[in-house]
């Protein structure tokens, strides 16, 4: 029973935790891509645009929802849900930091730690092609039809090199769950260098990302759902909570994705410093940006941002007021040092997602599945050969 | 509980989903839902292997089911390619009009 | 509780093959397919096998259906018209004759087997990836090798067969 209201409790707070991250890491893209292309993002609702995700969301309750003639309703009605149910299902297996004891519970972070934790990941990836395909092709439309085959066989393409490229890494470490592989990664080579499984696994890193770009339909590989090529593809004929739930389940894709990554070659939460020096890196960053923030706020060219800036410059020096603290109380040490490093990561990565969307411009169908075939998976066979052939001299 | 489920009824599953494969099989005029018949015939026998896999605590059992598996990808993608290619010629999913040898 | 989740997948199996045989659409028979490749799955995993119900989900519900999905699509295959020339005394006596003799065979099976211990979940923990994979590299490693040649084949034959003609 008491694993049972844990387990429950788990399972709110990633829920809750990861449904605000999806509204919020749209806000994200936006100003990241507007401020690349010499723009703002949104502004005007709230202090600069933090209250846009909440009027998407009204905007898109709100809207009607019109079901095309002729379409098997069945099926137009399933598509979303699977798409969004299989998204949001591969959080429960990721680990977000080690064991910790709150007031005499002890437990790890993370809902479950699964043997086969990695395979569980490839598998509900595998099965998340259904939603695109079901929605391309219960629209009764042959823009959709074509768009949702494309993105399927795409999908499909990209899953190859992606799983050949994680299972170099499953060569060091000989385990499945994820959790064992962040403890393989703990330590460091020469004093200071982490022993993260990037280092040994630069190219298996690379393919990894270019097939999770490919994956989760994002620039450059993102022709099937494009709006200038195929009439926005297999979300074609979806208003509303319909196409909130494709658009819900393409961003928790990509954080699924990104967790994998960090998990499988960034180390998790283990910090890139020895520990004396790491503990005091997130009070340095929190107070650093702090500062800055309030230094731009005052200067006196910036009179729409009188106010926010130093308001942001404000909540930043309570972060760093809490990290500070935070030292003193090691329980809550282990939690937000372990949170940081992994939120770190991840954002990091899809800082990068954001960024090679605003850059780079797209592929054309045929060059992308010659890309998947002809190059990605032979450079990821050639990566497993290397690491099975060093691994198998060097336990001799 | 000490006692579990009893090994039979996992052999009973199996019997059930092989004989609905057998009549699907000889029921249906589409010959991709023929296919499938017979794919869920082979799940039937994978279920059974692991059952009997269970009951003498050894592994072959899951190996023989992962052999039937990779068979069943490469006859899926050979027939699947057949059914194509009836398809190309004689324009129909029906197998009771794909009767005679010339076209 | 094992039997719980035992009799619950066990009902989706057995009610998405019905749906399989039922259904007119092809569509349709293929999700009802998954569906019991799911449970199916579930219930390896209940009988101690987790690689092969990962396989199971990776290698059958994720790409031989997602082929079979494919091909339903491509080709437009719609609900199928008339049914078969025989009487519907025919059909439904076969409905019943199917249902006696898998009553008989459950009979048959459930007396002739020894009465040896229940499936517990967790009671055997010997199919995890490391077992099946010393196997398959030892004892096993003829037949691994020729399933791969003939992965090879069907590779190239379905290429060769589908092939536009140019």
């Amino acid at each position: 029973m008491n694993f049972l209201i844990l387990s429950l409790i788990k399972a709110a707070i990633v829920a809750g935790v990861l449904l605000t991250t999806l509204a919020y890491l749209q806000w994200i893209e936006r100003k990241v891509i507007g401020h690349i292309q010499l723009r703002v993002g949104p502004y005007r609702v709230g202090p600069h645009g933090l209250l846009q995700p909440l009027a998407d969301v009204v905007k898109l309750i709100t809207k009607e929802g019109v079901m095309p003639a002729n379409v098997n309703k069945f099926f137009y009605l399933l598509a979303p849900f699977v798409a969004v149910a299989l998204a949001l299902i591969s959080i429960s297996v990721i680990p977000f930091g080690p064991q910790i004891t709150i007031g005499g519970v002890t437990t790890y972070m993370e809902l479950t730690d699964l043997n086969i934790g990695v395979l569980f990941v490839l598998a509900v990836s595998s099965v998340g092609v259904y939603g695109v395909a079901l929605g391309g092709w219960a629209s009764n439309n042959k823009y959709s039809l074509l768009g949702g085959l494309r993105s399927s066989a795409q999908m499909i393409s990209y899953e190859l090199p992606l799983a050949i490229a994680v299972a170099a890494p499953l060569l060091l470490v000989n385990s499945l769950s994820f959790r064992q592989i962040v403890e393989y990664q703990s330590g460091f080579w020469l004093g200071f260098i982490p022993r993260w499984n990037v280092f040994p696994e630069v190219l298996g890193f690379s393919v990894f990302l270019i097939a999770a770009f490919a994956e989760t339909n994002r620039v450059p590989f993102d022709l099937p759902e494009a709006e200038n090529e195929l009439v926005a593809g297999f979300h074609t004929e979806y208003s509303s909570m319909s196409f909130a739930a494709f658009f819900m389940a393409e961003y928790a894709n990509m954080v699924t994705v990104t967790a994998v990554a960090t998990l499988l070659f960034l180390g998790g939460w283990k910090a890139p410093f020895p520990e004396p020096f790491s503990s005091f890196i997130p009070v340095i960053v929190f107070g650093l940006a702090g500062l800055i923030a309030i230094f731009h706020g005052m200067h006196p060219a910036r009179r729409k941002d009188k106010y926010t800036l130093p308001a942001a410059g404000v909540v930043f020096l309570g972060l760093a007021a809490v990290f500070g603290l935070s030292l003193l109380v090691p329980t809550l040490q282990t939690i937000l040092m372990a949170l940081f490093w992994f939120c770190g990561k991840v954002l990091a990565l899809l800082f990068l997602f954001i960024w090679v969307r605003g850059t780079l411009p797209r592929f054309r169908y045929d060059q992308l599945m010659r890309f998947a075939w002809i190059v990605l998976f032979p450079l990821a066979m050639v990566n497993l050969l290397v690491t099975g052939l060093v691994v198998a001299l060097s336990s001799k | 509980m000490p006692g579990g489920v009893p090994m039979s009824w996992y052999l009973i599953l199996s019997a059930i989903l092989f004989g609905l494969g057998v009549a699907g099989f000889i029921y249906r005029r589409n010959i991709i839902t023929v296919f499938m018949s017979i794919e869920l015939m082979l799940n039937a026998v994978n279920l059974t292997f692991i059952t009997f896999s269970y009951q003498l605590k050894q592994v072959d059992g899951h190996i023989f089911s992962f052999f039937v598996m990779v068979v069943a990808a490469a006859e899926a993608a050979v027939g699947l390619a057949i059914i194509l290619t009836v398809f190309k010629n004689r324009e129909t999913l029906m197998i009771d009009e794909v009767s005679s040898m010339k076209y | 509780m094992t039997e719980l989740i035992f009799f619950v997948f066990a009902g989706i199996a057995v009610f998405c093959g019905i749906s399989l045989v039922a259904q007119t659409h092809p569509i349709a028979s293929a999700l009802s397919l998954i569906g019991v490749m799911g449970s199916l799955a579930i219930i390896y995993l209940q009988l101690g096998g987790e690689f092969i119900a990962a396989a199971q989900v990776i290698v059958y519900a994720g790409a031989i259906m997602v082929l079979f999905v494919f091909v339903i699509m491509l080709l437009n295959a719609g609900a199928e018209g008339t049914s078969l020339n025989v009487s519907s005394f025919a059909k439904y006596a076969g409905i019943v004759l199917l249902a006696a003799f898998l009553g008989l065979i459950s009979f048959i099976i459930q007396a002739t087997l020894p009465k040896t211990e229940g499936v517990v979940f967790g009671a055997w923990d010997g199919g995890t990836a490391a077992d099946v994979g010393r196997k398959l590299f030892t004892a096993y490693l003829l037949p691994f090798e020729v399933t791969s040649v003939l992965i090879l084949i069907a590779l190239v034959g379905a290429v060769v067969l589908a092939r536009r003609e140019v």
